[in-house]
Order: structure tokens, then sequence, then C-alpha cells
């Protein structure tokens, strides 16, 4: 017992302590807790802010993309009375459930909420919006029960089978029906599967959106290389001078430089003017170069290059010319001191710079609108197009869940290849 | 049909034009609003159709009230911005201006206002109650109608490669050899699909039994593909007369209001195309739930803007019919160009050898699946 | 890319010179949109192209008539005046909230560094229809959508992660002993911030904010989903205009704005200029 207090005494002696006797390793455990609640409180008011008006907002639609409490809320005796109807079987349910219905419908259609539950249900299955909406006109005259052959009688949809499997399927508080319609399938009686050939339009889109920022990453790269090239290997003040070049497009307004392409595309544009003009093409053979790919990609490269130029000239400018003169003085040539010295130095550059213009690309929304025509629209344009013309919600916030999920990995890619600590603007 | 009587009406006032009809001033009678908010947010549709309801309508009735308007250009997407803010239980729009199939939506979602018509509107000078002399165009219980339009084409007057001749038929539209050159149509189906069946030899009275079929659809669809390659689509209604006017395209769908001032007031080499133009109704919609005092000074604002006397000077303005039986009489000339509005009114029986009405049943239990359809062939 | 060696063949001499003719082909197509809009915004005519008169170089083929417009149109007016009383005020709260974070977060020990930076980097990479959306929905939930504090909310969001990435990089440089000294010397913290910290990292503060302010001022796909008429901002009217009547006055505001990122970009210019001489990265 006497040794082991002894020893407890000893140790306790040989701690260093700071000058009012605190244990060194506490005070010093707790300086560092200090600043840590000092970064994070710098940190708080916009982390706070942040997350309300952005990150939650977010969250907020992404949960769209699956809510579906329309019919529990609309038809809420239907959907219980549903619960003892087999999907499988080919008649229509018992007159139990329209009667619930018709208590439903009495409701809904005072609260003039029935056709809004149809649209709904339209999205699933055509021709549901139209049946709600004359149903609605058709209860008040409905009177007394037996209601399932006035039912029937008013609307003949409601004697198949397939209206009353898609209310029960679509009956649950949350539902996968709108990403489901954001790949181009639907759930019917046989399982899920892909909507008829003529319908599909999402994946055809996403492929279309990735495919067109791919060739605009392309175009960048092929036209930025060079510029980045130049910049960084020459003199200061040269250099600094072109760099004003790619500057101006960069902090001048979008809408300017859309607005700018506009002019030069145009049929009867500056550009067709001037071939026609020099008398490359005559006045009838005017190029089409606005609302298709064409007008998108060339617009697109243009106001997205200065992101591919800063990026790749920031990680050249880091690249020591001595690596190509010792090659040189090794004998390659021109081209292989380049192709095998100088280019792998610059692919973090290109990883860089191109992870950034693709993530920026596929996200476009305002140029392929004016420029694009219908065949250059990206998936973005389509998303607007449901949440302020069609008034698909859901579908939409699907369409952008599926878009942001994209973009988080390439961002999450970005993060590893370049860390977000190197960002660099300007 | 109710387009009958206003045509004979514009006949008249073409014939009695001239004799300055004497004009009835409601202003006089205007009582003072009691309980009113003193500033209105009204949206419209911006351009010469948002002038034309500035300069008959809200510049008269803020001279006698003093009231604030703030003007909101955002029609095209009203029911998605009146369904947000029903959702967010903030309303802040107080009177909108909407298409009729747009209005006959809200009033179903219960996203509008429904209307007393013959107490909140002023009778005809004569006294015949309003919901008479609006007769027909009162299409929904929560829409106040305003004025007729029609939808129709206007070419280009200067292609060299037409050899001289001029489009007469709505077919032209679809004569790729007689009438080379882009084309401007709307980037919705509704009206073009009927356009395509028309020129594809379905009659006016087939019409909607063979759109009713998915057949019938993918029969237009296939109409349509024949032009799609050298068809620009617009979703705007000013961009078909810009594109006009810049010679972006030879021929395009717009409102004639709009193709009247490319013709007649920036004189371009442009002219119009009556055949199979369709019509519609646009006019007013009054929000649901709007607090008291907004609504009392909305009612009163309608009141005043929708009696006869106003509605007839809309046309002075831009050449929209309307939709007051009693204000035809006395639509005159054009305010500052001087010219006879009558002739360039969609009702004129010169124009009307062929026509259709916008089905707004049909386009309203068949538009959801129609558009998804269309889209996708647009995409494609 | 020094000046061509006196030894070099004619491969490479043919090189050097095709080389600089398609750098300078890349950067006519990088300046020449841009620069071209500025005649064309002259035009006595309401044409987007260059007229006979203009390039016979007649004076009446030119005029100010679209600027005079832009300066009398009740709309534009409008919109110019939402778009300065917007974009400062976001500009505002994004610095101020966005440089006391990038001080926070350039301390040795932060704790989940790496995740708060992704929280608030993301709205500058989240596609802007996204953030639009979401925003839309959400602000007319609480009552913000259609209001000028929406807006100025929503930009100042967006200006953040600018402010941010910009600070750090100051603070990347800065001499932490600086702050020790001013402490050592009794200096209490904040008047180690306002007298050694601040003057120090002025030149990413500011060029932060000027990214912050440009967001906003150039921003249009939030404010036409968040703002409602009353907050029309230019970039707003420029797209409706654009959308429906391209009228010629887009080419005069568009001008007017070229002019002004001119000016920024000149401002940035300086800064960081001055910024490398104050931490010697650069002789002069």
């Amino acid at each position: 017992m006497a040794a082991i207090s002894e020893v407890r005494s000893a140790s306790a002696a040989e701690v260093m302590t700071t000058a009012d006797g605190m244990p060194l390793k506490r005070s010093l455990q707790r300086a560092l807790r200090r600043e840590k609640m000092r970064s994070l409180m710098l940190i708080a008011p916009l982390l706070a802010f942040i997350l309300l008006t952005f990150i939650l907002p977010i969250a907020d639609m992404l949960f769209r993309s699956v809510e579906n409490g329309i019919v529990q809320e609309t038809i809420p005796r239907t959907v219980v009375a549903l619960q003892d109807w087999d999907p499988a079987s080919d008649q229509i349910p018992g007159e139990q459930v329209f009667e619930a219905l018709h208590a439903d419908l009495v409701e809904a259609v005072k609260a003039k909420v029935h056709t809004k539950l149809g649209v709904r249900l339209n999205y699933e299955k055509p021709g549901m919006s139209g049946l709600f909406r004359t149903t609605g006109r058709a209860i008040p005259r409905m009177g007394e029960g037996p209601y399932q052959e006035k039912f029937v009688e008013a609307a003949k949809d409601w004697g198949d089978p397939e209206t009353w499997r898609t209310i029960r399927r679509y009956a649950p508080q949350y539902t996968p029906g709108y990403f489901l319609a954001a790949v181009d399938s639907e759930w019917t009686h046989n399982g899920i599967e892909f909507r008829p050939e003529s319908e599909r339009i999402y994946l055809f889109l996403f492929a279309r959106t990735a495919w067109m920022s791919l060739l605009i990453t392309a175009s960048c790269l092929l036209l930025g290389y060079p510029i980045a090239y130049l910049l960084a290997n020459l003199p200061m003040r040269t250099s600094n001078l072109l760099m004003i070049l790619v500057l101006l497009p960069f902090w001048t307004s979008l809408l300017v430089r859309t607005s700018a392409w506009k002019v030069l595309l145009q049929q009867q544009g500056v550009i067709n003017d001037l071939l026609v003009w020099v008398g490359l093409i005559d006045n009838a053979g005017r190029l089409v170069m606005i609302n298709n790919v064409t007008g998108t990609i060339i617009a697109m490269t243009h106001i997205l290059l200065p992101f591919m130029i800063l990026p790749l000239y920031s990680v050249m400018k880091t690249i020591s010319p001595s690596y190509v003169r010792a090659a040189k003085s090794l004998g390659a040539n021109d081209w292989t001191a380049f192709w095998r010295v100088y280019f792998p130095n610059t692919v973090p550059g290109i990883g860089a710079g191109a992870i950034l213009v693709f993530i920026l690309a596929i996200g476009y929304y305002i140029t392929p609108e004016l420029v694009g025509g219908t065949s250059g629209v990206f998936i973005s344009n389509r998303i607007a197009y449901h949440i302020s013309s069609s008034l698909n919600w859901g579908l939409a916030a699907a369409l952008g869940v599926i878009l942001l999920g994209v973009v988080m990995v390439l961002f999450y890619v970005y993060d590893k290849v370049v860390g977000l600590d190197n960002v660099k603007l300007g | 049909m109710k387009l009958k009587t206003l045509l004979l009406a514009t006949t008249t006032a073409a014939l009695a034009f001239g004799a300055n009809v004497a004009t009835v001033n409601a202003a006089d009678e205007l009582p003072p609003c009691e309980g009113c908010a003193m500033e209105m947010t009204i949206v419209s549709w911006g351009g010469a159709y948002s002038a034309s309801q500035n300069n008959a309508y809200h510049l008269p009735y803020q001279a006698l009230t003093g009231i604030k308007v703030i003007n909101d250009e955002s029609s095209n997407e009203a029911v998605a911005k009146l369904r947000a803010q029903a959702e967010a239980k903030n309303i802040t729009w107080d009177l909108v201006d909407a298409e009729g199939p747009d209005a006959t939506r809200l009033c179903d979602e219960g996203l509008a206002e429904e209307i007393d018509f013959d107490t909140a509107l002023a009778a005809a000078p004569d006294g015949t109650p309003a919901s008479k002399d609006f007769g027909e165009s009162l299409i929904s219980a929560c829409f106040i109608p305003q004025i007729v339009f029609s939808t129709t084409f206007g070419y280009r007057t200067d292609i060299a490669e037409w050899n001289g001749k001029t489009p007469d038929s709505l077919c032209a539209v679809f004569d790729l050899e007689g009438f080379p050159g882009k084309r401007a149509l709307e980037k919705r189906p509704k009206k073009n699909l009927e356009w395509a069946l028309l020129c594809d030899g379905v009659t006016k009275d087939e019409l909607y039994n063979v759109m009713s079929t998915p057949e019938g659809i993918d029969r237009a669809l296939a109409k349509l593909d024949t032009i799609k390659a050298q068809t620009v689509w617009w979703s705007a209604g000013a961009e078909t007369p810009q594109l006009l006017a810049d010679k972006e395209v030879v021929i395009g769908s717009t409102y004639n209001g709009r193709l009247f001032s490319v013709i007649e007031e920036q004189k371009q080499p442009v002219a119009m195309l009556w055949d199979w133009q369709v019509f519609d109704f646009d006019g007013w919609v009054v929000p649901a739930n709007l607090p008291e005092d907004r609504k009392n000074r909305v009612m009163h604002y309608l009141k005043f803007a929708t009696d006869t006397q106003r509605l007839a000077d809309q046309a002075k303005y831009i050449s929209y019919g309307p939709a007051r039986a009693s204000s035809q009489p006395l639509v005159g000339k054009h305010e500052t160009l001087g010219i006879d509005m009558a002739p360039h009114m969609p009702t004129n029986p010169a124009n009307q050898k062929n026509f259709l009405v916008n089905n707004i049943e049909w386009w309203a239990n068949n538009q959801d699946d129609v558009e998804a359809k269309f889209a996708a062939w647009l995409a494609k | 890319m020094s000046a061509l060696p006196p030894y070099a063949s004619a491969g490479q001499r043919a090189w050097f010179y095709g080389f600089r003719v398609i750098c300078g082909l890349i950067f006519f197509f990088l300046i020449f949109p841009i620069l071209v809009i500025i005649p064309l915004s002259f035009n006595a005519e309401n044409f987007f192209t260059f007229t006979p008169k203009m390039l016979a170089l007649d004076p009446e083929g030119y005029s100010l008539k679209h600027y005079r417009d832009f300066f009398t149109n009740p709309d534009w007016q409008q919109a110019l005046w939402n778009s300065v009383t917007i974009a400062p005020v976001a500009t505002l709260v994004a610095t101020a909230i966005g440089t006391l974070a990038a001080i926070g977060l350039s301390q040795s020990h932060v704790p989940f560094r790496s995740a708060i930076m992704a929280i608030l980097i993301s709205p500058m990479i989240v596609p802007l229809i996204i953030s639009a959306a979401g925003m839309y929905f959400f602000y007319s939930r609480i009552g913000l959508q259609g209001t000028y504090w929406g807006v100025v909310l929503a930009h100042a969001a967006l200006g953040t992660p600018f402010v941010i990435i910009t600070v750090t990089a100051t603070l990347v440089g800065f001499d932490r002993s600086l702050t020790r000294a001013s402490a050592s010397l009794g200096a209490d913290p904040v008047r180690t911030f306002f007298k050694v910290q601040m003057p120090l990292i002025m030149p990413g503060v500011i060029s932060g904010a000027l990214f912050a302010f440009i967001t906003s001022f150039d921003e249009v796909v939030v404010v036409l989903f968040v703002g409602s008429a009353s907050q029309k901002t230019l970039p707003w009217q420029m797209f409706t205009g654009l959308r429906e009547q391209i009228s010629p006055t887009i080419l005069a505001v568009a001008s007017i704005m070229v002019a002004l990122s001119i000016l920024l970009l000149a401002t940035l210019e300086i800064l960081r200029r001055r910024s490398e001489k104050l931490r010697g990265l650069t002789p002069g």
C-alpha cells in the first residue's frame, strides 16, 4: 500500500505545471478547446445562415420528390376502404368503397381539392385528371346510393380496375412515383417498367446534358490549354496584360455575353452578314447557328472558358522550365519534351479545370434557355418547366435530386483531386 | 354563339364610326372606396398588352383615386405562382390577368374568388345587367372577361423564294415547297395539334374526336414532324413579331394584337393570315382569400375597369375585341395612328371565313397527357 | 515561351508563329463578342447588326437613343434601382459573416473542418436551378418569396463562398506571430483584429466583396424564382427582354455593364498588386 502511494506522489511531482499551478497538459487542452470554440464561434453565424437560407430550402425541396400526402388527405375514407380490395382481381371494388368515395368527394368538391388530386394521379395514369373533373361535376346531382352504378355512369373509368389499382398504389404517404417518372419508368400492375417509347424523355435529356457538357468541357480544354500555356510562359508583364483578356469575359455579366452571342449568331446576325459579305455563303444559304446545339455549345464554351484557363494557368505557373530544358538536353525533341515531361505535369490542372467546367455546365439554365432552342436545352430547363409551367413539382424535385446527386459526386471528386482549400479565383 | 353577336356589333361600329359615339363616363359615378388598400399589384402579360391596360384602365383609375399600381408581368406563370402563394398562405397579388383555361383551372382548384357578376360589375349604359352583357364570354364563375383575341399567323411579304405567292390558307405553314423558310410555332401542343390535323384532312367537326385517340395525337405530331426541322418554338407572344421583323422566320403564329403592332405601328413588311385562327378569352381573376381591404380595392377597381367605356377604350391601343356586347359600338380609331380599328379585330366578319374556338373543356381534361407527349416529341 | 532562339529550325519557327496566331484567334474569340456589342449599342436603327450607314462611318448611322431609352424607360429604371439596392446589401451581409467565418476556418484546430467547408462552399457548386427551386418553395412557405429581404438573403448566401475563398487565401500567407506580438504588447483580441489582422486581409476581403457583389448583380435564375415584379433586377429585365422582345436597349445596358466589369477588374488588379507587395511575394 505504501509503495503504491509513493509511486503516485512521485508521478504527481513529475507533472509539469503552469505558473498558476495547473498541469500543463490540461492547460494546453483547455487552450486548444478554447481555440476550437473560438473558431466555431466565428464560423457559427455563417454556418447557421447557410443552413437556414440554403441547405434547408434544398432539403425541403428534395422532400417533395417522395412526398405524397395528397391522396390520404383528399380521400381518406376511400384509402381505408380500399385496403380490403385485392388489386390483383379483375373486379372493381364493392359498394362500400364507392360509398366512401362519395363521402370523400362531397367534401373534396366543396373544398375544391378534387381536381388537384386528379392532376396528381394523372402523372401516374393518363385520364385521371379528366375523371376527377367530370366526377366532381356529377357529385352534387348524384343523390342517394347505391353509388357504384352511378359513379360508373358518371365516368366509365370508375369501372376499370386499373383506376382503382392506381389509387391504391399511390395511397401511401411517400411514393417512388416521381423518381420512376424521372427515369422514364412507371409502376403498373406488371411491376416497374419503362414508359412507351414515345413518352420517354428524361434519360435522353440526362444523356444529352452529360454529352453536351462533355463537349463543352472538351472544347474549353482545347481552347484553354494553349492560352494557359502561353500566359504561363510569357514574361510577367506581357502575361499580366493578356490575362486581362481572359478576366474581362470572366467578370462580364452572363446575360451580356449571352446577348452578344445572340446578336452574333442569328441568321441576320453579324457573323452571317460577314460571311455573306465576304462571299463564303450566299444570302439564301445563311447558317443556322442559334436555337440549336451549335448555339449552346459555342456560347457556353465562351462563358466557361475562363474557368478552364485559370486553374490550368495556376498549375502551369508552378512547373519549372528546367524540366523541359533537362529533357531537351537529354536529347528529347520539342514534341517529346512537351508530351513526356511538360504535359504530365499539367494533368492536375486539366483535372481541376475539367471537373469545374463540367460541374458548372451540367447545371446551366439561362444560356441554353436563350440560345438552345429545343435541341440545345438541358435537364435544368426541364426542371424549370415543371416548376413554373406544368406544375409537377414532385417530378421537378426528383429530377433535381438526380442532378444534385451527380454534382455532389463530381464535387467529391473535385475535393479529392484539387482540395477545396485550393480553389482559386481570378 | 357569342362570337356572332360580338362580330355583328363590331360591324355596326365599323359602319357607325365617325359619328363620335357619345362616351358614357362612369367616372362621374365612381363611388368612393371605403376601407380599401391604397396599393394594388396587378399581374398581366407585359408588352403592348400591358400598355393598353395601363392606358385604358390603370391611369384613369389612378387619376381618380390616387392609388399606386404595381405591375407584375408574370401572367404566363400565374397558376404556378398563385398555387405557391396559396400554399404559403401569403397572397402577394391582388388581381391577375389570365386566359380562360388558366382561369378555369384556378377556379377549379379554389385559388380564385367566385364573382357575382351582376352586383360586382357595372351594368351596360342601357341598364342591361353585366351577366347578360358579357353573355357567353362568362366561361367560369371566377373569370371576368376583358377581351376576345385570336391566335393566328403572320408572314413576311418580301420573301423572294416564294415567287410572288402569298399564303392564303393555314396549310401554307405546312407547305415547305411552296413557302420555304423557317416557321415559328408555340412551344405547346394546344392549337398546333388542331392546325396540323386540319391540314391533314380532318374536318372541323371531327377534330376533337380524332384528338381524343392516341392515334390522332400521333397523326398530328407526324404532320408537325414534316416541318419540325424548320421550326423555331416560341414561349412568349412577343417572340414571333420579333422573329418576323428580324427575318429569322418567314411565317409564324402569335396573338393577333402583337401582329397588328408589328404591321401597323412598326410598319414592318409583314401581313396577317386570317385562316383557322383560334379564339380565346382573356380576363381578370381575383385570387381567393385576399385580406378585406385589398379585396375591397380590387372589387372597386374592377367595377370601374370592366365597364362598357373602359373595355371599348382598350381597343384604341390594341386590336383585341372587347368582351362586352355594349362596348362594341364604341370601338373607334387607334389612339395614335388614327386608323379604324374594326377591320383589325379578330371578330371582323371578313376575317372569319374559318375559325376555331378554344375548346377549354377538352384541353382541361387532356392537357397534362398531351403536353407530356408533346414535350417528349419536341425533345427528340 | 521566351523569344525564338537564333538557331531555331524552320519547323520550330513555323510552330512558334503558328502557335501565336492560334492563341491570337482564341483571344479574339474571348474578347470579340464582348466588344462587338459596344458599337452596336449606338445603332440608330432598331437592328442587331451593322447597318450600311454604320459601316460607312456615317454619323447618322449612330445615335444615343438606346441609352436615352435606358435612362428614361421606367421599367429599366426600376430594374436599375432594384439592382443597386439589392446587390450592396447582399454584399454587405455576405462579406461580414463570410470574413468572420474565413478567420475561424483558418485557425489551426477546427473540428469537422472539411465538412463545414463543404457546406459553406456548396452555394457555389449546387446548380442554380436547384438552389432557385428550393428557395422558391421554402421562401414561399415562410413568406419571404417576393420580398426584398428574400432576394437579399438568397443573394448573400450565393455570395459567401467567394468571400470564404478569397479571404482564406489571404490568410494562408498571414504570419500568426503578428497577432501574438500584438497580444503580448497588451492589445485585446478585438483591437488586434482591427489594427493588425484587418489591414492585412483587407485586399482579400475587398476582392471577396467584389465577387459577392458581381454574383448578386449578375444573378438572374434565383431572382426570377425568389423575387417578384417589385424586385425585378437588371439581369431579370435583360432576360425577359432577350426572351421576348430583343430591343437594342439591351445592348446599351450590356455596354454599360461591360464598362462596370472593366472598372471592377481594374480595382481587383490594383488590390492584387497591393496585396502581393504587402506580403512581399513579388518585388514592385
